[in-house]
Order: structure tokens, then C-alpha cells, then sequence
């Protein structure tokens, strides 16, 4: 920490490990917050640029490597935007195991947040490692229930970072249903720890911050469905549009502070995307033993609490392993490892629930099935507004405290959005102004 | 024992300049002869770190690091015999790391009974760059180093 005149400085380091460099800057005047500025590095802005000109078929795997918590995420809604402009559908059991890899990906990425981001907050230790110490049951938990997610992705995708067999159409094999029995009973296992981590995470101490977001998720038309892999848009504002209409519904802004755009329902303002909103829309859509943890956790039908995302998290985990059993007691090999496609001139959007919220694709291809234009919207660049909001109202709230205490609690605010190392931020640095 | 895994982890981001460091260092190890060593490139996130090296008797990892110093030098640490230097480690609030890796595997005992870091200094991590001579140099260095720490007398 350094002082300079008026203004105080707090700085944490690089590393080098970290994809996004991000800083937040606070500034203070007496007893009045008078801004918060959140700068993230967006790296999906330079790969839409990287993609024009290559083959349709490329686009999964190279947004596959936005990210290396979500890549299931990035196949997905690329997969889906082909597709839509293709004009074909994959379903059946090509869904099924489309469904099945983006659980593992649930699984592994809501894991490392929960046991060794987020519930670390809470217990009061610095990290996960700290934790491991006088808590290594619950980490040694965590650390199977990740394991098992790999697994699953490796099982479908060929391996756990950056599937290679996600394809336009379907997948390049399908995997003989021999080969993943041998997942059932590590997921049977972890789906009853999943349930002892609800209940863990439920009798944790929260904030109290109730607020007041739209919250935007997508949503299954079908009973019993809770949304991972497509769906509509809807909000709890009325929103309901099918994926073509993002555009025409949200949009995206530049800011001065930051070279990220910041996203918005048109005419509105911010909203909420992730977690929260998912479950808040769509309780009625969750299994039934996963909505009677939610109940008994005590976040009832909906929630509203950025703090209490951990539960929400345990509880989509707990799904995640729930529907894996579910979607792989039904299936049997299909026939034919992908739907066949023909090149054609269109426009095609695609959208899934990455683990962090929303994840929007749209592409423009020509008949030759070369990407001429593509746009990527990312669930960090959706929440960062809220997030912002967030801080303002934490900040202002907390003004007394010392600037390092500021900034811890700043962060676990922050971190109560798992922005993920690729698509969002890592905090350089904090500032704090006191005019 | 020739029956042991022995294992080389490089870390990195193969778009973010001299963060390719340990990337490069594996595919140096690649191009040069692995000798029986196991050669694998992840992005540093500490429980697939931590499920790479179950199981190994000796590990090297490589990993770009921004102490302050030269760019392509070269830092060797022993990780088996205690944390990674704090300089090296760099703080993180929510990314975690290898050195976050190292500790986790630490208080779990699951860390490999012979563990060695590289951090080779870089200079430039901005998205799309290339990485730099001295880093490319550096990586070929450490390749040849770690088949010494693999199969040479702890």
C-alpha cells in the first residue's frame, strides 16, 4: 500500500498465469461513493477477429480455447450457431451426449469455485490450500467431485481440457455405452456428497444483500428440464425470445474505463445472468431431489443473494450429477456419430448456460462455409454491470474499513460471480481515491 | 526404477505472449527426446495439476513467472522441499495457480516425492503476441535441464 497526496493505493501482483488483466478502481469523496470501475480484459474480442475467414467447421474448437474452465461451453453454443444457419437439428442421442459432456463441465468448473474459491471465504481462510489443512475431508471432496466431471468430459470429448471430438453436426465418435458405465458409480457417489455439500454450504454466514436484478437465463420448454445446453432467453422481466432475438433484445456498450463492452437489455439496463438467475427461473425445472435440497437449504424457489450463489452452485452441482445418472441410464450408441451438413449462405445464433451464465454465439457464413463474421458474448461481459452495481452498494456500505479489508471483501464480492480466469478478469489492482 | 512415471508438466497460454514459456519447454522436451518421460501441456489450474502428477515419482513443471527480472531467465526451485518463493508465486485473489498447486498438494499429500519448478522469466504477455527469443531460448535450456532432474540422482 503507498500513499500519495489524497489518494491511496493498494496493489496486488501479476501473475503470469492469468489471461485477463482486470483492475478496480474506486473513488470516494467524504462519505460518498462516487464511482466503481471495473476494467476486464475480454479475450473474445480477439478470437471473433481470428475466426473470419476460416471454415465453419473450425469454430469449436478455436472458441474452445477462450477458455479453460469452459471449453464444453464454447463447442456448444458454436456447435448450435452452425447448425441454426445450417438449418439442421441434433437430437436424439447426439443431444443426450452433448447434454451429458456440458454436465461435466458443470460439475468441474461449479467444483473448483465452490470448495476452493468461494467456500474458503466464507470459512475464513485466504485459499483453498488453507483450507485443505483443517478441513481436508471437504476439499478431498471437492477434488473427486472434480475429477469425476474430467472424467465425464474425457469420457464423450476425448479428453478433459479442450475436447477434441465436439463437431458441428454431432460428435466425430460416439462413444459404445460400455464405456461409460465403468463413470456410474463414481457419479452415484458424488451425487450423495453433492448433496452433503448443500447442506454444509447452507449453514454458512451470509451478507445480507438482497438485489433488485432482472435476471436472465434460458428455459426448456420441456417439464423436468432445467436449462444447461439451449433453451429460450426469458427473464423475470418478461423477456421470452428465442436465441436469433439476443440481438434485438440485449445490447452491448462501449465504456470509457475499459476496453470490454458491457451488455444490456435494450431500453433497460443491467441484468443478471449465472447462477441465480438460472434457478430463480427455473426451480420448477430442477430434479426432483435437487429442488428438495434447494428447499431444505433454505434458499427456497428463488434467490436474489449474490453471497448465497454458493448454494445455488452446490445445488446445480448436485443436478448436474443427478441428470448425468439420469441422461446415461437412457442411452444407447446412435447410429450415426453426426448430423451431415451442406454449406449454405445464412446467419446462425447459438446460446447455452456456460457455468458463469448466458454464453451467445451468432455467425455469418457464406456458401462456401466460410465464417465471414462472428460475435461472442461472453457471461462476464453480461454480468459486469451488475457486478459494478454490486460493488457500489458493498463499497458504500463499508467505507470505514480499512483499504486492505476493502479489498478483500471487494473481492469475494467479486468472486461471488466466479469470473473465470480466461473470459474475465484477475485483479491486478485496486484503487481506492479518497478525495 | 524404469517402471516409475516420470513426468514433465509445461504451463501456459499459447496466445498470450511469453506466457507460452512452459508450452514451449514441452515442446522443446518433444522435439529433442522425451526418454521415457511423459510430456503434457496444461493451463496451470492447480486440481488437473494435482491429478496430472498423482501417481509420478518425479515431476518438472515449467511456467512462465514475471519476478522483475530478465526476460529468458531462469528460475529452478525445489517444490518438494517448500513453497515456491513469494516472488515467483505472485498473489492472486481468485485465479489460482501452480504455486496454489504445490501447497494444495502439500496439505493433502499429494505431491510427487521429487518436484521441480521452472519459472522462466518473460517480458510480454499481451493477447496475440508472440513470444520473445530470450523466452524461446530459455525454453529450449530447461527441456534439456529437466531430463536431468527426471532421471538423475535426487
Amino acid at each position: 500500500m503507498s500513499s500519495d497526496g489524497g489518494t491511496r493505493r493498494i496493489e496486488t501482483g501479476y501473475l503470469a498465469r492469468v489471461e485477463g488483466e482486470g483492475a478496480m478502481h474506486v473513488r470516494v469523496r467524504g462519505e460518498e461513493v462516487l464511482d466503481v470501475e471495473l476494467r476486464i480484459f475480454e479475450p473474445p474480442r480477439l478470437f471473433e477477429a481470428l475466426l473470419r475467414g476460416r471454415a465453419l467447421g473450425e469454430a469449436p474448437d478455436i472458441t474452445a480455447r477462450i477458455c479453460g474452465i469452459c471449453p464444453v461451453a464454447y463447442q456448444t453454443s458454436a456447435c448450435q450457431a452452425m447448425e441454426d444457419a445450417l438449418g439442421i437439428e441434433v437430437e436424439g442421442q447426439l443431444r443426450t451426449l452433448r447434454r451429458l459432456i456440458y454436465c461435466g463441465e458443470w460439475i468441474q468448473s461449479h467444483s473448483l469455485h465452490l470448495y476452493m474459491l468461494h467456500a474458503p471465504d466464507f470459512l475464513g481462510y485466504e485459499s483453498g490450500f488453507a483450507m485443505a489443512r483443517d478441513h481436508r475431508e471437504v476439499v478431498e471432496r471437492g477434488l473427486r467431485a472434480k475429477k469425476t466431471g474430467n472424467r465425464l468430459i474425457e469420457a464423450i470429448g476425448g479428453r478433459a481440457v479442450h475436447p477434441v471430438n465436439v463437431r458441428v453436426g454431432g460428435f466425430y465418435r460416439a462413444p459404445e455405452r460400455r464405456e461409460l458405465e465403468p463413470l456410474w458409480a463414481e457419479l452415484e457417489r458424488c451425487r450423495d456428497e453433492a448433496l452433503e455439500t448443500v447442506r454444509l454450504v447452507a449453514g454458512l454466514d451470509f451478507p445480507e444483500l438482497e438485489r433488485d436484478y432482472e435476471l436472465v437465463a434460458l428455459r426448456s420448454p420441456l417439464e423436468g428440464e432445467y436449462p444447461i445446453d439451449r433453451g429460450r432467453i426469458v427473464s423475470s422481466k418478461g423477456i421470452d425470445v428465442a436465441p436469433a432475438e439476443f440481438d434485438a433484445t440485449f445490447e452491448e456498450q462501449h465504456v470509457a474505463h475499459s476496453t470490454a463492452l458491457h451488455a444490456r437489455v435494450r431500453g433497460r439496463g443491467a441484468y443478471l445472468a449465472g447462477p441465480l438467475a438460472r434457478f430463480s427461473l427455473n426451480f420448477d425445472r430442477l430434479s426432483p431431489l435437487a429442488a428438495a435440497a434447494a428447499r431444505e437449504a433454505g434458499i427456497g424457489e428463488g434467490c436474489r443473494n449474490p453471497f448465497r450463489s454458493i448454494i445455488v452452485r452446490a445445488v446445480e452441482i448436485l443436478y448436474a450429477f443427478d441428470e448425468a445418472l439420469r441422461l446415461l441410464d437412457a442411452y444407447q450408441r446412435p447410429d450415426a456419430p453426426a448430423v451431415e451438413f451442406e454449406p449454405r449462405a445464412a446467419v446462425g445464433h447459438g446460446v447455452s448456460e456456460a457455468p458463469r451464465g448466458l454464453l451467445y454465439h451468432r455467425y455469418e457464413i457464406d456458401d462456401a462455409g466460410q465464417i465471414v463474421s462472428a460475435w461472442i458474448v461472453p457471461p462476464t461481459s453480461q454480468n459486469q454491470r451488475s457486478i459494478e452495481d454490486d460493488l457500489r452498494e458493498f463499497v458504500a456500505a463499508n467505507l470505514a474499513l480499512p483499504d486492505e479489508e476493502l479489498r478483500y471483501r471487494c473481492e469475494q464480492t467479486i468472486r461471488n460471480y466466479d469470473p473465470c480466469i480466461s473470459c474475465s478478469t484477475h485483479f491486478l489492482r485496486l484503487e481506492v481515491e479518497r478525495e | 526404477m524404469s517402471g516409475e512415471r516420470r513426468l514433465f508438466i509445461g504451463i501456459g497460454n499459447p496466445l498470450r505472449g511469453d506466457d507460452a514459456a512452459g508450452l514451449l519447454a514441452a515442446r522443446a522436451l518433444r522435439v529433442r527426446g522425451t526418454d521415457g518421460v511423459e510430456v503434457r501441456e496444461l493451463e496451470g489450474e492447480p486440481v488437473d495439476l494435482i491429478e496430472a502428477w498423482e501417481g509420478a515419482e518425479a515431476v518438472v513443471v515449467a511456467d512462465a513467472v514475471a519476478s522483475g527480472g530478465e526476460p529468458g531467465e531462469v528460475h529452478r526451485i525445489d517444490a518438494a522441499a517448500g513453497p515456491l518463493p513469494a516472488a515467483l508465486a505472485g498473489p492472486s485473489t481468485h485465479a489460482l495457480g501452480l504455486a496454489e498447486a504445490v501447497e494444495l498438494g502439500r496439505a493433502l499429500g499429494r505431491l510427487p516425492r521429487r518436484l521441480v519448478v521452472y519459472g522462466i522469466e518473460g517480458a510480454r504477455f499481451e493477447a496475440g503476441a508472440e513470444p520473445g527469443e530470450a523466452v524461446r531460448e530459455a525454453a529450449e535450456r530447461v527441456a534439456a535441464a529437466a531430463l536431468g532432474d527426471l532421471w538423475g540422482d535426487p
